[in-house]
């Protein structure tokens, strides 16, 4: 149920990640060195702006159908809605990007030691992603321009997240995994109730 | 949630204010229906009928007086509230799902709005007319007490309007409550009919 929220353009975020993985090593030419080194980094860099993609259609299509209106009638509360659909957007945007990990990897050539860091860390970083997407969602839904506001919005909330995934790939991966998973649960924790606020403030 | 109507519907205004931006929409506003009413809420295009609706089903806040309502609530409003992907049939169970209604009801709901034709059709390929009986079918469905509709005579051919009426007459005799909101008269007889004023007043 919660997936039939998020249905549709599901997979644009996927493809650009993937688009941005095969066009890296266009740029900076085939050197493996390079590549080990950057891949990853670059990784991070596209699953944030994958992330931007869909920010425009989390919200405001349903609050226009009056969906929201009708799960507020039936008692939900709008912390309810807003982790619902929170929910439905790690199932519909972090899962596939995991398993879209599996390829971008190897188009960016990462070396294969450092595949299972990144998947753990992008899988501790998701669900704060989703968390970021759908509150930044709420905030502007309706707003002329909500996307470009979207990821003015987002671009600085995330990089927190930015810092210690990539500083996942580096020779320590340890510490900055346990800074990643505690930023990533405070912001997952909070981002219900920013979210919530957020719709029950817009509705008109 | 829950089933129905365990117990017979009721909704009870006293005094209630409606402020929205800076602007008092309803002021002192008192009503009372109980088992089987329909309420025609009549008044010109911006005299608040919608935000009335609104705040009984909760969405907007009062910012005084008191509120009491007893039994489910179901709205159609300008917006249609149906998945505007999935075919009719499908967009109108998952709200019956959800309420615990059973296919029979829904069924019902489709024969009573003529949409049993259009229950493959998706959403988004309705016409206006055809939205505004989904909405109703909606409403019909969800088996709820009260009833809160917004203009929904609106793009309506005058067979379905009947229909409307017809829907509207069982549903009273079921022990149903409906508030309608509309600023041409229903064909049917009312319990009541309630003027909301044009005046406003900065607050």
């Amino acid at each position: 149920m919660r997936l039939a929220w998020t249905g549709g353009g599901l997979w644009l975020p996927i493809i650009f990640y993937l688009a941005v993985a095969t066009l890296f090593p266009f740029v900076t030419g085939p050197d493996k060195l390079l590549l080990a080194k950057t891949g990853g980094g670059i990784l991070w860099v596209a699953a944030l702006l994958a992330s931007l993609l869909p920010i425009e259609r989390l919200i405001l299509p349903d609050r226009e159908a009056g969906i929201m209106d009708q799960l507020s009638l039936r008692g939900w509360s709008d912390e309810m809605i807003a982790s619902a659909k929170i929910a439905g957007q790690v199932m519909a945007f972090g899962l596939p990007l995991l398993l879209a990990t599996f390829i971008a990897s190897a188009l960016i050539g990462l070396p294969e030691n450092k595949l299972p860091i990144l998947l753990l860390a992008l899988a501790f970083a998701l669900p704060a992603l989703s968390g970021l997407g759908v509150t930044i969602a709420a905030l502007t839904a309706g707003l002329q321009g909500a996307s470009a506001l979207g990821g003015l919005l987002l671009v600085p909330m995330a990089v927190p997240l930015l810092i210690f995934g990539a500083g996942t790939l580096g020779e320590t991966p340890g510490n900055a995994l346990q800074l990643l998973a505690a930023t990533s649960l405070a912001m997952t924790a909070v981002s219900p109730f920013a979210a919530g606020a957020a719709l029950r403030a817009s509705r008109g | 949630m829950g089933s129905g109507q365990a117990s017979l519907p009721s909704v009870k205004l006293d005094n209630v204010a409606v402020i929205r931006g800076n602007r008092i929409i309803l002021q002192g506003f008192s009503l009372t229906a109980g088992a089987g009413d329909i309420i025609w809420i009549r008044g010109a295009n911006g005299s608040g009928k919608s935000t009335l609706l609104r705040t009984i089903a909760g969405l907007l806040p009062h910012a005084s007086g008191h509120m009491q309502m007893k039994g489910n609530i179901a709205l159609s409003d300008e917006n249609l509230g149906l998945d505007s992907n999935l075919p009719l049939e499908k967009a109108l169970a998952f709200w019956a799902n959800m309420d615990g209604a059973n296919a029979d009801s829904r069924y019902n709901a489709l024969t009573a709005m003529d949409l049993t034709a259009l229950s493959d059709v998706p959403v988004r390929f309705l016409s206006s007319g055809q939205r505004r009986r989904a909405s109703l079918a909606r409403v019909i469905a969800s088996g709820a007490g009260l009833w809160l509709l917004d203009e929904p005579y609106n793009g309506l051919d005058s067979a379905n309007c009947a229909r409307l009426d017809n829907a509207l007459l069982r549903h009273a005799a079921s022990g149903g409550i409906a508030l309608v909101a509309a600023h041409q008269s229903p064909s049917i007889n009312v319990a009541d009919s309630i003027l909301l004023d044009q005046s406003r007043k900065a607050a």
